[in-house]
Parts: C-alpha cells; sequence; structure tokens
C-alpha cells in the first residue's frame, strides 16, 4: 500500500536553501546509493558475506540527518546502517573495508554489515536485534543530560521494531523523565516480508507517540528538504529542554530486505510508483531545473562519487584481514583476562 | 520404505502430521505463514491449516513467547518458533520464568505444555548478536527438556515426541542443516526424549556431541579410522534429560571421551558430560575428559575469525590423539 504524505514534495521553495546545502543534499545521497550498488556487486562475488541489507531508496534521511544534526549530536540505529554511517561522515573506505571484513575496516573486521561503530563520529552502532537501540538511545540521551550539554541522541528504528515492547517502554520513561532523544521511525513499509498493515491496527505509526503524549509527526522521507526540516524542528524542541521527539519517516526499501530476499510479497505497481519519487533523481531534477546547479556540475559529483567509491573497494580488496589472534582482543577490558583455552 | 527428505522438511513433516492428529496444536512466530518462514520450514502449512493455526506475529518475542504459555496453559499446544534463538533471548523471561515454573508454582495443577523452536548455533559470518549456541542455556533451567537435532530422520521423531510432551521442550535447529537430505521413515515415527543414538561404533575411544558439530565428528572419525583409530559416536539428540548412560556404557569400552560442542566452554554441555563421566567411569578412564568448544569469546565477523573460532576437524581429531596419548 502506497503511504499518503507526499503532500510537501517540491513544494519546499528551491530558493529558500542555497546551492551548498541542495548539492550537500544530492552528493550524500548519491554517496550512498552509488556505495550500496557496489555493495550489493560486491556481496555478488563474495568479497561481503553474512547478513547485509543495504539503504537503496531510504538515502534522503541520511541526507537529512547530515544537514540538521550536529557532529557532536550522538547516533545509534539498526543493521540497515550503512546510509546512516556514511552520512555521519564515516569514510566510504572504512565502511567498504568493514564489510569485506578487513583489518582497515571501521570495527577492524570485527563487526560486518550490521556492527558499524565510531566513537569519533558519535557512531553508537549498529545494533542486529531487532528493537535494542531504542532503550540505549534513551540511555545515551540520559547521559547528555547528565553531563549537562545540550546533544541530543538520534535513535533509529525501523516499521518491525516498533512492536518490540521496548519501544513502549522507552517512549515512556524517555516521556517521564524528558530526555533529550529525538525518536526516528523509518517507515519503509516492510519488516522482511511482513507489511505494517499486518502487524498492527495502527498503521500510521507516528500516532504510537500520542499514548506518551509525545510530540510525533510524520515525514514525507523521499524529500530531503521535509526530513532535513522536521529534524530541525524536533531538535529545537529537544535542545530546548523540551524532552523526547518522534518523527515517523515515511520511506521505501527498493531491494529485498537483505541479499538473499526476493521480494516476492509486494507488487510491481507499489515498487514502481515508489521509483517515480526516487529521492536521488528527484533531488537531480530539482537541482537541474531550478537553476541551482548545472547539468555539468551534475556531472562532475557524479564522476567524483564514482571514483570515491572505486577507491573505497580497491581500499577494502588490498587491505589486510585481522590477524586470527585477535580473537581473544576486545572481548574484555582487562588486557591479561584468563581465557578458558583447553 | 523411508524417503529422502530435506531436515527442514522432516520438521514441517512433524508439525503438519500433529496439527491434523490434535487440534490443539498450532503454529506461531515471524514469517511462519505468508512468507512460508524465514528458513522455509513451514512452507505450505498456512494453506493446508489457515489463519487459525498457522499465525504470523510481529517482531515481539517476549509478547508472543507469553502468549504462547497462556495458550499452555489453558488447553492448547503451540509451538513457538523463533526466527533464531539469538532473538529467544527477549522471550527468556517467558520461558525461564514462566514456561518452566508453571507446574511448580501451581503445585502441579497449571502444565505448559509448548515448544519453542529454532535454529541454534553459528551459521557462517554472522557476527557477534547472530552466532550464539543455546543448548547450554536452555538446559540449565529445571522445568524445560531440551532437544538438539541433526539427523534428518530423527529430527522428525525428536519434534514429534516434543509436540506431545506435556513439559514444555525446547528444540534446536540450525541454519546449515535446513538443507540437508536424509531418510525419514514411512508412518508414524517417534524418537523418545532422553535417548542418545550411538552413530558409529569404535573401540579406541568415544568422541560425544550433538546438532551440527556431528558433522565435523563424523569427519574427524573417517580421517582417524585411515590412521587406524576406530571412534565410537554418539549423538546425544537430547542434551536435557542428558543420557549419562550412553556416554558411560560407551567411555566404559573405549575409556576414553571427547566432548565437542559449539557451545561456549564455561558451565556448558561440555562440562556437564565431564562431570557425570568422572562421577559414574571414573575408574574406567585411562586420560582425563577432554573437550572441544568454541572459542571463550564472542563472535567477529572477518572469515579468519569463524575458522578460528568453531571446532573443527583438525581440532577434533587433536583432541582424540591427547586423550589417546598418541604422539604427532
Ligand atoms: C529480536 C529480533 N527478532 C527478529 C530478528 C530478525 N529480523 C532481522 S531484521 C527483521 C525485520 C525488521 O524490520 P524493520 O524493523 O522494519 O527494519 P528494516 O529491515 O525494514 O529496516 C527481522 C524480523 C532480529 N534481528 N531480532
Ligand atoms: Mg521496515
Amino acid at each position: 500500500m502506497t503511504q499518503v504524505i507526499r503532500k510537501k514534495r517540491g513544494k519546499s521553495a528551491a530558493g529558500s536553501y542555497d546551492k551548498g546545502t541542495w548539492l550537500n543534499w544530492y552528493e550524500t545521497m548519491l554517496l550512498i546509493r552509488r556505495f550500496e550498488e557496489q555493495t550489493l556487486k560486491m556481496y555478488g562475488q563474495q568479497k561481503i558475506r553474512g547478513f547485509c541489507h543495504v539503504y537503496i531508496g531510504q538515502e534522503a534521511i541520511g541526507a537529512g540527518l547530515k544537514t540538521a544534526i550536529r557532529p557532536e549530536d550522538p547516533l545509534v540505529t539498526a543493521y540497515r546502517l550503512h546510509g546512516i554511517a556514511l552520512a555521519r561522515g564515516l569514510t566510504p573506505r572504512s565502511c567498504m573495508a568493514e564489510l569485506f571484513g578487513k583489518a582497515t575496516g571501521c570495527v577492524n573486521g570485527k563487526g560486518g554489515s550490521m556492527h558499524f561503530f565510531s566513537k569519533n563520529h558519535r557512531f553508537f552502532g549498529g545494533n542486529g536485534i531487532v528493537g535494542a537501540q531504542i532503550p540505549i538511545g534513551a540511555g545515551i540521551a540520559l547521559a547528555e543530560k547528565y553531563k549537562g550539554t545540550d546533544n541530543l541522541c538520534v535513535t533509529m528504528f525501523g516499521d518491525g521494531a516498533a512492536r518490540q515492547g521496548a519501544l513502549y517502554e522507552s517512549f515512556n520513561m524517555a516521556m517521564t523523565w524528558k530526555l533529550p532523544v529525538l525518536f526516528i521511525c523509518e517507515n519503509n513499509q516492510y519488516a522482511m516480508g511482513t507489511s505494517v498493515e499486518r502487524t498492527s491496527n495502527v498503521h500510521d505509526l507516528y500516532k504510537i507517540g500520542a499514548a506518551f503524549d509525545m510530540p510525533s509527526e510524520p515525514v514525507d522521507a523521499m524529500d530531503p528538504v521535509a526530513v532535513h526540516e522536521a529534524l530541525l524542528k524536533a531538535a529545537e524542541h529537544i535542545r530546548a529542554g523540551n524532552g523526547p521527539y518522534y518523527l515517523e519517516m515515511k520511506t521505501y526499501r527498493y531491494k529485498g530486505h537483505s541479499v538473499s530476499d526476493p521480494a516476492k510479497y509486494r507488487t510491481k505497481e507499489e515498487l514502481n510508483d515508489y521509483k517515480s519519487m526516487d529521492p536521488v533523481k528527484v533531488t537531480e531534477k530539482r537541482i537541474v531545473e531550478g537553476g541551482i546547479a548545472t547539468a555539468e556540475e551534475i556531472k562532475a559529483i557524479k564522476d567524483k562519487i564514482k571514483e570515491v567509491v572505486l577507491d573505497a573497494v580497491d581500499f577494502a580488496e588490498k587491505s589486510p584481514y585481522p590477524d586470527a589472534s585477535e580473537l581473544f582482543t576486545d572481548n574484555y577490558m582487562q588486557e591479561d583476562y584468563p581465557y578458558i583455552k583447553d | 520404505m523411508p524417503r529422502k527428505l530435506q531436515l527442514r522438511e522432516s520438521l514441517r513433516e512433524a508439525m503438519s502430521e500433529e496439527m491434523r492428529r490434535d487440534e490443539t496444536v498450532f503454529l506461531m512466530g515471524e514469517e511462519v505463514a505468508e512468507y512460508n518462514g524465514a528458513y522455509k520450514v513451514s512452507k505450505g502449512m498456512l494453506d493446508e491449516f489457515g489463519s487459525k493455526r498457522v499465525i504470523d506475529t510481529p517482531i515481539a518475542e517476549l509478547g508472543f513467547a507469553g502468549i504462547g504459555v497462556g495458550a499452555a496453559m489453558n488447553g492448547l499446544r503451540p509451538i513457538v518458533e523463533f526466527m533464531t534463538w539469538n532473538f529467544a533471548v527477549l522471550a527468556f523471561d517467558q520461558i525461564v520464568n514462566n514456561a518452566a515454573k508453571t507446574l511448580s508454582q501451581s503445585a502441579g495443577q497449571f502444565n505448559c505444555p509448548i515448544v519453542f523452536r529454532g535454529p541454534s548455533g553459528s551459521a557462517g559470518q554472522l557476527a557477534q548478536q547472530h552466532s550464539q549456541t543455546f543448548e547450554s542455556w536452555m538446559a540449565n533451567v529445571p522445568g524445560l527438556k531440551v532437544v538438539s537435532c541433526v539427523h534428518v530422520g530423527d529430527a522428525k521423531g525428536l519434534l514429534k515426541s516434543a509436540i506431545r510432551d506435556n513439559d514444555p521442550v525446547c528444540v534446536m535447529e540450525s541454519e546449515l542443516l535446513y538443507g540437508d537430505v536424509g531418510e525419514v521413515p514411512d508412518g508414524e515415527y517417534l524418537v523418545p526424549i532422553g535417548v542418545a543414538a550411538v552413530r558409529r561404533s569404535g573401540k579406541d575411544v568415544t568422541i560425544v556431541s550433538f546438532n551440527k558439530m556431528m558433522k565435523v565428528v563424523e569427519a574427524a572419525a573417517e580421517e582417524l579410522a585411515k590412521e587406524g583409530i576406530e571412534a565410537e559416536v554418539i549423538d546425544l539428540r537430547t542434551i536435557r534429560p542428558l543420557d549419562h548412560h550412553a556416554i558411560v556404557a560407551s567411555v566404559k569400552k573405549t575409556n576414553r571421551l571427547v566432548v565437542v560442542d559449539e557451545s561456549w566452554p564455561f558451565a556448558g554441555v561440555s562440562a556437564e558430560i565431564a562431570y557425570e563421566i568422572q562421577k559414574y567411569a571414573f575408574d574406567y578412564l585411562d586420560a582425563p575428559v577432554t573437550r572441544v568448544n568454541s572459542a571463550d569469546t564472542s563472535l567477529p565477523y572477518a572469515e579468519n575469525f569463524v575458522k578460528a573460532y568453531l571446532p573443527n576437524p583438525e581440532k577434533v581429531i587433536k583432541a582424540v590423539k591427547e586423550v589417546m596419548y598418541v604422539k604427532k
């Protein structure tokens, strides 16, 4: 079922944002798209193994996060994270190398596709257990409040995760304690093969916030402008000390749940309908037609991104694997921990 | 005439046959109905039994496990599928604090005839959260029974017994075994809970294992045979209650024991077996009991970590030679 929140698309005036912002959105989305296309290709060549979930279709959320959220704001998400990590500024090299399981990856080949982390980017993972990061995000926010910063914690989860009890417990505590947490549901309409409609009577996931009196809104997340504006408004509310805010990003994934899912549970028409709002293509069109940048400038960006992504693959390819002895590092902070090795 | 089936089909036959014979049996879990199961174990069952008895749940393990427990207390026989046991961790409250304790708490008034099933153990480069082995965890809990399958035919018989059992039973499967093909007997086939099976007889050393580590052990036994070492291989089939009689009987013959267990070493199945054997076969042992486990760590992603972490035939052969005091 196609979601109905589209009224604002194309109406947000190009003029209210400068060229740099528009190109920032476009570049971020294009980088994610091209990176993920390479990810799929490399998975096909078995350079990448295990579970692997790509972000294709959801790029506008990454773009909005890049411009609306401060780099010092912590962020935590689930396993569909490559695009978000890139938007946070993790390098394509460190991300691709991680997917390859190489020592130069963002977690030294220890996490793979589902478990990127980067303390420098305040990127708190990378959770493979559906819904587990929701209370963790509230906890990260508690620590920010405790320390007296004006940072907020961006806490992201899927529509499927919204059915976990952890969400309801966390929403309640976060509201009661006025924690600086920005909850973001990335509603791409499916949890594996299960549509939102089949898991609840409540199909508009933003409405869940109402039970906690949490300010909650749906967002047209095929549009980076709408995402950016909604995030800014929510962030302002949270930074003013008012407690949590909850945004339901209405989006879509163009590919299957993971590389092994043929996605037979949805129709071609539905997929095509969403492809007609492809955030990368629509944004490119708006930029060129709105006279924000020339076709040549767009071409230069495309060439640059292509280069960056191929360089990341090359880097990953040439990097060494971690040493197998690293199996016995990072399990405890205690350096001489006595492992059972009999 | 036995038929050749995949392990997933054998499990499906067990569920379907029990659902045909008993109206109170039903299946619930994530993607079990319309998607035909994340690993296609329940393929076609929605078509046969309808949505009243093959139920897709939201991703809400604690909730639907608890709904299973309540239904079991009130006269039904739920089969609760976890996409993998890693996600059953969310449901431990209901499994451990309720399913396992209802009979005791109610002084025998309420039992909980429920099956919790799904794959356990590592399945490739799935990293820390998706690679854990749960036989030891669940077997630690009084009130639960635990079976673990690898043999295609026995999987059917074990699951049927689990569904008919009047106590809660955890059934451990493996993503990597679902496609395995083996013989399944025709007609009613039940494998009793609590009885191990000798898969290979030998006189030199006993190797005990379960689930997909049996494959590792069988490969090791083949290699050892080439060197003239005859291993007796026991598939536990049931973890709790543990059939220590079968192990003791074998050790009395071979005087040596190696346990191969994908669980972590600390307080695991291998530790329990080693205890039982030193207790009941102390005088028959010619060497300390040895074990091969997964490494005492979380399992990171990269390929070489997986190799270093898991038991493999080389590690088993080394352990066997150790208990036999064979050099090289
Ligand atoms: C607790 C738990 N249960 C089940 C799974 C298996 N699983 C992985 S992703 C997924 C679907 C989640 O869908 P959603 O939250 O909508 O996120 P999306 O994949 O669409 O980004 C499921 C069921 C899991 N990883 N963790
Ligand atoms: Mg989803």
